[in-house]
C-alpha cells in the first residue's frame, strides 16, 4: 500500500521493478511454452497425447496459443493490481 | 457457376458492403484526433474485436490453413509467430505508447529520440512494410472475386477501394474501427461456420478445436492417427511428426522473427492509442488475441481436415493402397472437383491412362519406383493443388448451402478491406502527421491538416488500387521482408525507448539503419537485389544459406544487429537529454500527477 510519507520517485522506482520482474516472468511462460514445448521439446512430447493429438503437435497448433492468451489477461490483472498498490491507477 | 448461385453471391457481398457504407454515414470525423486515433473513446473489447480485424489479412483468411496443411506440424511457426507476437506486444509495447499518447508511431521515435532524422527514418520504415503489406490484401480482394463471385478482377477491385474510399477519406480512424468490428462479425461467422459443419461430417463433434483430435464418425481411429497413416502409406511424411517441413532452427527463427515482427507493426500498434486509458491498452491486448485464436485454433483443424476430406475423396480403400479398386475413377469426380477443375486451382492427369486418380509423394524416389513396380503408378496425378482450395472449398466439400459459400466470398473480402483500410491509415497518417506538420510544415492549422489527411489518404487507395490491378511479380516474396522490417527496425527501437532509458539519438538512428541494411542485404543475397531474380549472389536453398537460415527467418538476426549496434552507439556517445529521461519515466506510469 502507498504510504503518503514516501518519496514519489522512490515508489515509481520499486513500481517499475516489479513491473519488470511481472514482464520477465510472463515472457518465461511465454519462450518456454511456445519455443520450448511448441518446438525444440516437440519429437519428444509427441511421443505422449492428449485426446487424439499428439502432445508436441498440440502444443505447436493449439496450446501455445491459449497458453499466449492467459499470459495477455493475467499481466493485465496483475499490473491493475500493483497500479492500485502504488497508487497509480488511473479513474 | 448457376444463375441462381451468382445471384446469392452478389447479393450478400451487397448487403455488407451496404453496411459499411451506413457505418461510413453515421462514423463521419471532425477532428485530426478523431481521424488519427478515433478520440481515444474507443471500448477496449470493441477495439479488440478491430484490432482482429485489421490484423487477419486475406492471407490469415484465404491461405493460411492451406499453408499448414501443406507443411503439417512445422505450420505451427505461422500459428505461434502470428499470436505470440500479442504476448511482447502487451507487455512491452501497447501500454507505454499508449501513455505517450500522441498520433503515430514514427511520432513516440522522433520525441523520445528527440530527432527528426529518427522520425524520417521510422516513416521510412513504416512505408516500407506498410504499402508491401497492402499489395497482398489487394490480391486477396481479387482472389475472392475471381474465383468465387466470378466477377473481373478490375470491377471486384474497384467497387472495394470505393468502399473503403467513403469510409476512410471521411471517418478516418472512427470510421475504420467500427467498420472493422463489422468485417470482425462477417469473417469470423464465414470462417467457423463451414469448419463447425466438417466437423461434424468427419468427427460428430461440433467443435473443430476438439474435432481435430477426436476419432472418426463410426470408427475408433482418431483423425490425426489415420491422415498420418495415410499420408506414409502415400510416400509422404506424418502430419504430425517434427520431421518434413522446414529445419527446427528454422522453424525456431521464423517462429520467433513472426512474433517480434508481428509486435513492430505499426497499423497494429496504432490501434492501441485509440483506447480510453493506459489499463484499457494492456486488457484490449487480451481481447484482440482472443478474437484472433477464434480463428487461428479453427485454421488448423480446417487445414487437416480439408487435407483428409481430399485423400478421402480420392482414396476409396485407404488399407488397400496400390490396388486399382482402391482409387476414385476419373468419371467419379465428386461436382466440386470438376467445378475447382475448372478454375485451375485443382488439376488432374491421368498420367498412366488407367481412368482412375492416383496421388501420392512422387518426389520420395524409393516410394516412387515402388510404386511403379508395383502398382503401375507413373506419376502422381493430382498435378496442381492451390493451398488456397482448403478454404475456399471447404462449404463445397461438406456440402453446404448456397449462402454460405456467398459468405465465405463475403468472409475474405471483408478481412482483405480491414487489413487495408488500417494500412493506409498507417500511410496516410506517416506522411500527413509526421511528414507534412511534423517535417516540413509545423505551422500547419488543424483544418489544414486534417485536409491533408484526407487527401493522402485518397492518394494512399489509388496507389494499392493500381498496384492491385498491376501487381508486381515479387508480391509474396515482399510480405516476408514486411515481417523482417518490421521486426528488425521497428520493434527493437521502440522497445529500447523504453526500457532503456540512456538509449540516445545516435544509438536508436544507428540501430534502425544496421536491422533495416542487415536484414535487406540478407534476403536480396538471396532473391535478388530489389527482388529481381537475375541480380541473386547465391542460390535460394539451404545449402547456400548462412548456418541453414531461410530468408523468411532472418528478422530476429536483423534485431540482434539492431540491438547490439544501438547498444555500442550510445556507450560512445553523449547520453540523452535530462527531459527526455523524464519523459520515459513518465511512459512507465499510467496515472502522472
Amino acid at each position: 500500500m502507498s504510504d503518503s510519507g514516501n518519496q514519489p520517485t522512490k515508489d515509481r522506482g520499486e513500481y517499475w521493478q516489479k513491473n519488470l520482474k511481472i514482464i520477465a516472468g510472463c515472457l518465461f511462460v511465454w519462450a518456454f511454452v511456445g519455443l520450448g514445448l511448441g518446438i525444440v521439446f516437440a519429437d519428444f512430447l509427441n511421443n505422449f497425447s492428449i485426446g487424439g493429438y499428439p502432445l508436441g503437435f498440440w502444443f505447436a497448433q493449439q496450446g501455445s496459443i491459449y497458453t499466449f492468451l492467459v499470459i495477455i489477461f493475467y499481466y493485465a490483472w496483475r499490473m491493475n493490481k500493483l497500479d492500485q498498490e502504488y497508487d497509480v491507477y488511473e479513474h | 457457376m448457376e444463375g441462381s448461385q451468382q445471384i446469392i453471391n452478389l447479393l450478400v457481398v451487397g448487403v455488407t458492403f451496404a453496411l459499411y457504407i451506413g457505418i461510413a454515414i453515421w462514423a463521419r470525423t471532425s477532428s485530426t484526433s478523431e481521424f488519427y486515433v478515433a478520440g481515444k473513446g474507443i471500448n477496449p473489447v470493441a477495439n479488440g474485436m478491430a484490432t482482429a480485424a485489421d490484423w487477419m489479412s486475406a492471407a490469415s483468411f484465404i491461405s493460411m490453413a492451406g499453408l499448414i496443411a501443406f507443411l503439417g506440424f512445422t505450420g505451427g511457426a505461422y500459428l505461434m509467430g502470428w499470436t505470440g507476437g500479442y504476448v511482447l506486444m502487451a507487455l512491452l509495447l501497447a501500454p507505454y505508447l499508449r501513455k505517450f499518447g500522441k498520433f503515430t508511431v514514427p511520432e513516440f521515435i522522433g520525441d523520445r529520440f528527440y530527432s527528426t532524422t529518427a522520425r524520417v527514418v521510422a516513416v521510412i520504415c513504416l512505408l516500407v512494410i506498410s504499402i508491401t503489406y497492402v499489395i497482398g490484401q489487394m490480391r486477396g480482394v481479387g482472389i475472392a472475386f475471381a474465383n468465387i463471385l466470378e466477377v473481373p478482377l478490375t470491377v471486384g477491385l474497384i467497387s472495394g477501394m470505393f468502399v473503403v474510399f467513403l469510409y476512410a477519406v471521411f471517418g478516418g480512424m472512427k470510421g475504420i474501427t467500427y467498420t472493422q468490428i463489422a468485417q470482425y462479425c462477417v469473417m469470423i461467422f464465414a470462417y467457423t461456420v463451414p469448419a463447425v459443419f466438417i466437423s461434424l461430417i468427419i468427427t460428430g463433434v461440433p467443435i473443430p478445436q476438439i474435432g481435430l483430435g477426436s476419432t472418426m464418425t463410426g470408427s475408433e481411429t482418431h483423425l490425426l492417427t489415420a491422415l498420418d497413416q495415410t499420408l506414409v502409406d502415400l510416400g509422404f511424411t506424418q502430419y504430425t511428426a517434427t520431421e518434413g517441413g522446414m529445419s527446427m532452427l528454422n522453424m525456431f527463427l521464423l517462429t520467433v522473427s513472426l512474433m517480434i515482427g508481428t509486435a513492430g507493426l505499426p497499423h497494429v500498434i496504432v490501434r492501441f492509442f485509440t483506447v480510453p486509458r493506459i489499463r484499457d491498452a494492456r486488457k484490449s491486448a487480451g481481447w484482440a488475441l482472443f478474437f484472433i485464436a477464434i480463428l487461428y485454433t479453427t485454421a488448423p483443424a480446417v487445414g487437416a481436415m480439408a487435407t483428409w476430406n481430399l485423400l478421402d475423396t480420392m482414396i476409396l480403400d485407404r488399407q488397400a493402397i496400390g490396388e486399382e479398386e482402391s482409387h476414385l475413377r476419373y468419371a467419379d469426380q465428386p461436382a466440386w472437383m470438376e467445378r475447382w477443375g475448372e478454375t485451375g486451382l485443382l488439376a488432374f492427369e491421368d498420367k498412366n491412362e488407367d481412368g482412375r486418380i492416383q496421388y501420392y509423394n512422387a518426389a520420395n524416389e524409393e516410394f516412387a519406383a515402388m510404386a511403379e513396380e508395383e502398382y503401375g503408378w507413373e506419376g502422381s496425378e493430382l498435378t496442381r493443388l492451390d493451398r488456397d482450395i482448403i478454404v475456399l472449398a471447404n462449404p463445397e466439400i461438406a456440402g453446404l448451402p448456397t449462402w454460405i459459400i456467398a459468405l465465405v466470398a463475403a468472409g475474405g473480402i471483408a478481412a482483405a478491406l480491414s487489413t487495408a483500410a488500417g494500412l493506409l491509415l498507417a500511410i496516410s497518417s506517416s506522411i500527413s502527421h509526421d511528414l507534412l506538420k511534423g517535417v516540413f510544415k509545423p505551422d500547419i492549422t488543424e483544418k489544414g491538416e486534417m485536409l491533408a489527411a484526407r487527401l493522402s489518404m485518397a492518394g494512399a487507395i489509388l496507389l494499392a488500387g493500381y498496384l492491385g490491378l498491376n501487381p508486381p511479380g515479387f508480391a509474396a516474396e515482399v510480405v516476408a521482408l514486411a515481417f523482417g522490417l518490421a521486426a528488425a527496425s521497428l520493434f527493437p527501437t521502440l522497445m529500447m525507448g523504453i526500457f532503456y532509458k540512456k538509449m540516445n539519438r545516435e544509438g536508436a538512428i544507428a540501430g534502425m539503419l544496421a536491422g533495416l541494411v542487415v536484414t535487406l542485404a540478407y534476403i536480396f543475397t538471396y532473391k535478388g537485389f530489389l527482388f529481381f531474380p537475375q541480380l541473386a549472389l547465391l542460390p535460394d536453398n539451404a545449402d547456400y544459406w548462412l548456418f541453414g537460415i531461410n530468408p523468411g527467418s532472418f528478422g530476429v538476426i536483423g534485431a540482434i544487429a539492431n540491438v547490439v549496434v544501438s547498444f555500442v552507439v550510445a556507450k560512445v556517445t553523449a547520453p540523452p537529454p535530462a527531459h527526455i529521461q523524464a519523459l520515459v519515466e513518465s511512459v512507465r506510469v499510467p496515472r502522472a500527477d
